[in-house]
């Protein structure tokens, strides 16, 4: 594997296992979207990186290039990009009104009052 | 922040640019890098920041709660009436060749009204969803 | 960019929190302009550095918080994640090189859209055109998923927290 993509793919394993850690490990809950969002970009750049050809070009047509890096991983991640901040939005929604139900946003001290109220 | 001279002069400033730039993107998204989205965003950033400089009811009696809350919703019903109309001119559901003259002509106007409409719709959420997050608790 | 999610990973104080990941997507805006992709870069950094870091901020002072505590047990995801991490090392072992020409994300569909592009869609940008016109009911799903989603906020929202007590 060229040096390149042995860096790229390397970075990329390190930021969604990153992210992972940050969503999985027992904690804040804006913490645990914004590990969310890292994970998410991470992917970004797993589908991005094959895209580009040394010495192509941003794909956008005119007349002094003629290789261009593929548009089509292009267009999966600027809806995938869209669709994550949709969520975001949603999620951070969904804890402000834990917050203002239960008065905290660490996660376990909501799991012990919802054990506690049963 | 009201009382923050430099934050004001600067924004005063700056808003008209980023709307300006905001607008080129929508429109000249189809010659360079830009598009629907990237546009939306970066007009609701220009109101967002407005916003947070001059407070939200400066920001309410430029963008009305109403007006944003109609555009959220017009973005999409455009995008369907698009291609709603490539139906009703013979085509497919949004097939744009029926839209113009030549297919490529069809092609282009159809382009156009779908990134226009895909920026009214984000650029309206955005804004809408500030308002709610900025507004509660007020 | 990876120093900025170590300290993500380790700070407590949200505002920190939140300031670093808007210059982890800025910083991820740059990467993706260096990789060629001018619109998703000038789309991540529209959106990760500047709504979402908003939308943080504004949950943030809502929710009146400032520090996150630590974790319980941090050892249990740590072996979750760098299992889960070494699984994907194995993954990408078959995956092909990037910048491989004969790669099939050069080779299936994109070399039709880039030479019949110009000509069908009548623009010289390749990725609205795919995105707005070959693709163009994939676009109609994001636009209504976008729409769900201020829905949704809207829904859940809408009334201030004092009129519902």
């Amino acid at each position: 594997m060229n040096q390149f993509g042995a860096l790229s793919y390397a970075i990329t394993v390190f930021l969604m296992v990153a992210g992972l850690y940050i969503v999985i490990a027992r904690n804040n809950l804006i913490k645990t979207l914004v590990g969310l969002s890292i994970f998410q970009t991470a992917v970004y750049l797993l589908y991005i990186a094959p895209a580009k050809l040394p010495g192509g070009t941003a794909p956008v047509i005119s007349a002094e290039f003629d290789a261009y890096s593929s548009p089509l991983p292009h267009v999966l991640i600027l809806t995938a990009i869209v669709v994550g901040v949709a969520t975001m939005a949603l999620g951070l929604a969904i804890v402000v009104r834990i917050y203002e139900a239960y008065g905290t946003i660490e996660e376990d001290e909501i799991l012990n009052r919802d054990r506690e109220a049963r | 922040m009201s009382d923050d001279l430099i934050l004001r002069v600067v924004t005063k400033i700056l808003i008209p640019f980023i709307v300006l730039f905001a607008l080129y993107v929508q429109f000249h998204g189809e010659y360079g890098p830009g598009g629907g989205f990237q546009a939306g965003v970066v007009a609701a950033a220009a109101f967002v920041l407005y916003g947070l400089v001059n407070g939200l009811d400066a920001l309410r009696r430029v963008a009305p709660e109403s007006v944003v809350e109609t555009m959220v919703g017009a973005g999409v019903l455009l995008y369907i009436a698009v291609g709603l109309a490539g139906i009703v001119l013979g085509g497919h559901y949004l097939d744009y060749s029926v839209l113009g003259g030549a297919p490529v002509d069809g092609q282009h106007r159809g382009i156009f009204w779908v990134e226009l409409g895909v920026g009214i719709t984000v650029s309206g959420v955005m804004l809408k969803v500030f308002y709610l997050f900025a507004g509660r608790r007020a | 960019m990876a120093l900025a999610v170590v300290a993500l990973v380790r700070t407590r104080v949200l505002f920190a929190v939140v300031v670093l990941s808007g210059v982890y997507s800025f910083l991820m805006g740059v990467v993706l302009f260096a990789l060629d992709a001018v619109d998703v870069a000038m789309t991540e950094a529209a959106v990760g550095a500047g709504v979402s870091t908003v939308l943080l901020l504004g949950a943030l002072s809502l929710c009146r918080a400032r520090e996150a505590r630590p974790a319980a047990r941090p050892w249990v995801p740590l072996v979750v994640a760098i299992g889960t991490g070494l699984l994907l090392v194995y993954g990408t072992l078959g995956l092909p090189l990037p910048s491989d020409p004969h790669a099939p994300v050069h080779t299936h569909v994109v070399p039709r859209y880039l030479e019949q592009g110009p000509a069908e869609a009548g623009i010289p940008n390749i990725v609205a055109a795919v995105l707005a016109s070959y693709r163009g009911f994939d676009t109609l799903g994001e636009v209504t998923v976008v729409f769900t989603a201020g829905i949704g906020v809207i829904a859940l929202l809408r009334r201030k927290a004092k009129e519902e007590r």
